[in-house]
């Protein structure tokens, strides 16, 4: 077959051939969920064939090093083949091989025009709206069975002796929550908001690698999947930071752990760079970086630090599947290892990835309350400088975990210095927001009531964090329950708060239907009193002595531990609320939202809701920045049918381009 | 007080915009001075001296001290912050009818530098009293890793021990059981933690298997103990009394069962109860290895034909539980 010098179509999506003909398959034919699972289980089976036979020619040299009785390297290798399978079956690689045998691609604009039903959300999409609403639920999915985990956590934690739970099923279940949330909930608001808005926020028709942006989707459910799989291999004792030798030493389901965690790191990695190429390279004429939305700024942030910090995890995690099969001693002190080269891959991104989870709620804050406060973002540059400064810092600061551990001893006053520092960028984001609220007109509705429990709760979150950032102090507070509600307070209390505020403020753009106000402000005041009643105490908890992820504490602390875990249920019932809400008003309901019913001044609610399939008509020309709330005589925000000249000269080269938005404002 | 001036550069728009309305900034202001000031006091002088962890130590003192000053620089900050929403939250909300947008306002020059200048001010300052107090109380408790720098007064000597001189007691872990070995008197080892009151101890913290970590909760000091690698940290008990010892790093599945209490004794106490401890072990302490700052288990001579261990069933540092690599549950 003849190589094709020049091919008749520009080869990336919205660019093909309008005549070629679109898809004409029966649905069932179609690559889809069902061909994904039916290539799962193929690949498993074959994977786990393939690791039995090297197996039987494979002695054991060490002790240690892979316990002798297990079965580590058919599991890893069915993993690796049961992904390669589910990825074939969602037909991942139909474009590549069809390529390399010559033959021309199918044209991705008409197939998602004509690929308009449920049945799209269901497949790999070009189309990053269809991936947005594809991370939204999964997310939702992800975040309720953690959710259930911790229930069960606290459930065992009502009484310091009576057991509900073995000690090895408690264990489990403490690293199963733990994992889920951090690795799954990684992308819980670039995910489904930066994906799905961040192009419409700066004006583009695309992102810049769709492919990549649907198989950083793709491999989220079979993470989770395989994480889950852990318990079926009896789970894993180690918590979701899997300190080796525990994690050498461990069972089976560390090989879940370990694989699921490195795939949710390529996961990361990818939805990152996608994002971050998005937003620099896709930016619409006169979409300046002094009027990108904050949101945008929040994501481009968080996209740096995953694209950055993830392949340290990928790397920690593929050697400590090395240490489990092929005996490799990387993280075993006796055979010439160490566990410190583990502590510093795995904090290397664990902390960067903390601010992974606070950024992009800093972002989505920022982005609402000019809208609610009916005011101009105060210090808008301030803003910016914060969550820069936030990302720069967040790299120099992940020895804090490791204060007691006897690393770089001499070094803590270093890590305690710029641990301290990021307190600085983190406080712009308090100036900003209260800076915003000055003489504003406050508008009460559930995304603005959930913006101002973030900031009380971030406020707790941070302060807590000073405290645990000065060595003498965390030597009483490190390891302990102190620890856990000051990052609960940051991740549950900020992050989540701010994925709330992003579900009702942007759910009529996404999905053209406003949930229901009064579900809303019921979910909101029950998970915002039962936030704080259970993590608070848990403060005091900490300092009176109780360690993380015991089963068994003080008697003396049980009082307050009950108190915790009933708060815990009604937090729990708040997320419930949250469902119901979505499903009746999305589902069962379904009363149409008005086009711009936040009266916002963001370019994504100046196109029509929810968006057609290439987003914008014609491509915006922006005119002033996102939040001008109050200027009277100042230009719109955009100029959605901007003469055709204007476009053609503003792609020509950087200075004419320029010339010309400015020329428009 | 750095965090004082802060509403004071929060007059500045209130300066330009008097005659408009009431003065929001000197309301706010003047709310914040009192309930910080009150909360201040409360912290000071009702909550401060039941802090934890305590004063059973000189590390749990410098601890508590720590903690202490956090929470009096952090009371300010927290109650500026809060009073400021209230205050926004109740005057500048929406009221029915008004559907005009708020004013314009892009900035403040002189508030943003006021904020940046005072929480830097204060973030540094935070920065180099928690170094000077890491300093001055040795470590705080902490593990410093194999060559420590902040260090007790004294020479270390590993043969004896009187009164006046560190003591040197090695912390070692294993799932799911500190075991101590008190090198300066013969080496023994054995499950109690007993204390003189008074004189520097210096923990030499390791491990046999997984990481584990020391916490000593009311002697204020936490070590990880990692295999095959020296983790040091120092203390001066204070009172005499009971203390708990927890591990405080996931271990296993016994993690949450994995903790023993030690004493503080009088030095004369002490020193009656190493000798009959030493003399009592003297079969076991034939058998271990000589002192050393790690501990491999698989290099003790009669580690698994040990029918010594298994018949006084006193010590496990030497494998006594199980091999290293295969744990079972106790």
């Amino acid at each position: 077959m003849a190589i094709e010098t020049e091919p008749g179509t520009i080869q990336q999506p919205g660019g093909a051939d309008p005549a070629a003909p679109g898809p004409t398959r029966a649905w069932w034919m179609r690559p889809a969920v069902h061909t994904a699972i039916i290539g799962a289980v193929i690949g498993y089976v074959f994977g786990h064939w393939l690791g039995n036979l090297i197996d039987t020619g494979y002695p054991q040299i060490q002790p240690g090093g892979g316990a002798p009785d297990t079965n580590d390297i058919s599991i890893v290798l069915g993993y690796l083949f049961m992904v390669i399978g589910w990825l074939a079956g969602l037909g991942i690689f139909n474009d590549l091989i069809n390529q390399m045998r010559g033959k021309r691609l199918p044209d991705y604009q008409l197939r998602n025009g004509g690929d308009a039903g449920l049945a799209r959300y269901f497949r790999f999409t070009h189309d990053h709206k269809v991936v947005g609403l594809q991370y939204l639920v999964g997310m939702v999915v992800y975040f309720c069975t953690a959710g259930l985990f911790a229930m069960a956590i606290r459930t065992e934690l009502l009484s310091p002796v009576n057991h509900v739970f073995s000690s090895s099923v408690y264990v489990e279940i403490v690293g199963e929550h733990g994992t889920m949330m951090m690795m799954l909930m990684t992308s819980v608001i670039l995910g489904p908001f930066g994906n799905y808005l961040v192009p419409l926020m700066i004006g583009s028709k695309r992102v810049a690698f769709p492919r990549l942006e649907a198989l950083s989707f793709w491999l989220t459910p079979i993470a989770f999947l395989i994480l889950l799989s852990a318990i079926l291999l009896g789970g894993f004792n180690t918590g979701w930071t899997g300190y080796p030798t525990l994690s050498v030493q461990a069972g089976e389901g560390i090989d879940a752990y370990a694989f699921a965690f490195g795939l949710m790191g390529l996961s990361i990695i990818l939805a990152g760079f996608n994002l971050l190429v998005t937003v620099i390279c896709y930016r619409a004429p006169g979409m300046r970086w002094s009027r990108l939305p904050m949101f945008v700024w929040g994501i481009l942030g968080t996209a740096v630090m995953m694209t950055l910090a993830a392949p340290i995890l990928v790397g920690g995690m593929y050697m400590l599947l090395t240490d489990r099969t092929a005996q490799t001693a990387f993280f075993v002190p006796r055979l010439g290892g160490s566990t410190y080269l583990y502590q510093n891959l795995f904090w290397f991104f664990g902390h960067p990835e903390v601010y992974i989870l606070a950024l992009p709620g800093f972002g989505v804050v920022l982005e609402l309350l000019p809208v609610f406060a009916r005011k101009p973002l105060f210090a808008y540059k301030v803003a910016a400088a914060g969550i820069i400064g936030v990302t720069l810092l967040s790299f120099f600061v992940w020895q804090h975990h490791l204060f007691d551990s006897g690393i770089n001893p001499d070094m803590r006053p270093l890590f305690m210095l710029t641990t301290e520092l990021i307190s600085i960028p983190t406080g712009f984001i308090f100036l900003v927001g209260m800076g915003t609220l000055w003489k504003a007109k406050i508008r009460y509705t559930v995304p603005m009531l959930f913006c101002l429990a973030f900031f009380f709760n971030f406020l707790i979150g941070g302060i807590s964090g000073v405290f645990v950032s000065d060595i003498p102090a965390d030597t009483t507070e490190h390891g302990s329950f102190f620890v856990m509600a000051h990052f609960h307070y940051t991740i549950m209390g900020g992050l989540i708060f701010a994925f709330m505020a992003a579900c009702y403020y942007w759910l009529p753009k996404m999905m053209g239907i406003k949930l229901n106000e009064k579900l809303g402000k019921w979910h909101f005041w029950l998970m915002f009193l039962g936030f704080n009643s259970t993590f608070l105490p848990l403060f005091a908890v900490g300092l009176a002595g109780q360690p993380r992820r015991v089963f068994e504490y003080a008697r003396n602390l049980q009082t307050l531990n009950d108190w915790v875990s009933i708060s815990s249920f009604f937090l729990g019932a708040s997320i419930l609320i949250f469902l119901i809400n979505f499903v009746w008003s999305t589902v069962v309901t379904r009363v149409p939202a008005l086009g711009n019913p936040w009266k916002s001044r963001g370019l994504e609610w100046q196109t029509s809701s929810p968006p057609p399939a290439d987003n914008f008509g014609a491509v915006p020309v922006v005119l002033s920045g996102p939040y001008e709330y109050g200027v009277t005589d100042g230009p719109a925000v955009a100029d959605m049918n901007p003469p055709v000249g204007v476009l053609t000269s503003a792609l020509a080269g950087p200075e004419t381009g320029s010339d010309a938005a400015r020329a428009e404002a | 007080m750095a965090a004082e001036s802060r509403p004071a550069g929060r007059n500045g728009p209130e300066a330009s915009s008097r005659p408009a309305g009431p003065s929001h900034g000197m309301r706010i202001f003047i709310m914040w001075l009192v309930v910080s000031v009150v909360a201040d006091l409360l912290i000071g002088f009702l909550l401060a001296p039941h802090l934890p962890p305590g004063n059973m130590s000189s590390s749990a003192h410098d601890e508590q001290d720590a903690i202490n000053i956090m929470a009096l620089m952090s009371a300010p900050v927290v109650t500026f912050v809060l009073i400021y929403f209230g205050y926004a939250l109740v005057v500048w909300r929406h009221r029915e009818g008004d559907e005009a947008d708020g004013p314009p306002l892009h900035g403040h020059a002189r508030i943003q530098t006021a904020w940046i200048t005072i929480t830097s001010v204060v973030v540094l300052a935070l920065a180099v009293f928690g170094t000077v107090e890491l300093w001055n109380s040795h470590g705080a408790g902490g593990g410093e890793g194999p060559a420590p720098i902040f260090k007790p007064p004294g020479t270390v000597s590993l043969t004896s021990w009187s009164p006046g001189a560190p003591l040197v007691v090695q912390v070692i872990a294993q799932q799911w059981r500190f075991t101590y070995r008190y090198p300066q008197f013969g080496g023994f080892e054995t499950y109690q933690l007993v204390l003189p009151e008074n004189q520097w101890v210096q923990f030499d913290v390791t491990s046999l298997d997984v990481i584990h970590s020391f916490w000593a909760y009311q002697l204020g000091v936490k070590a990880d103990a990692n295999p095959n690698v020296n983790n040091v940290a120092y203390t001066k008990p204070s009172q005499l009394g009971r203390f708990t010892v927890r591990c405080a790093e996931l271990c296993g599945l016994w993690h949450g069962a994995m903790f023993d209490y030690g004493k503080v004794v009088t030095p004369a106490q002490f020193q009656s109860w190493t000798a009959s401890t030493k003399s009592f072990m003297a079969d076991v302490t034939r058998i271990l290895p000589a002192f050393a700052t790690t501990y491999d288990p698989t290099v003790i001579p009669a580690f698994r034909s040990g029918p010594v261990m298994k018949k006084l069933g006193l010590t496990s540092a030497g494998g006594g539980f199980y091999p290293p690599q295969d744990p079972v549950q106790p």
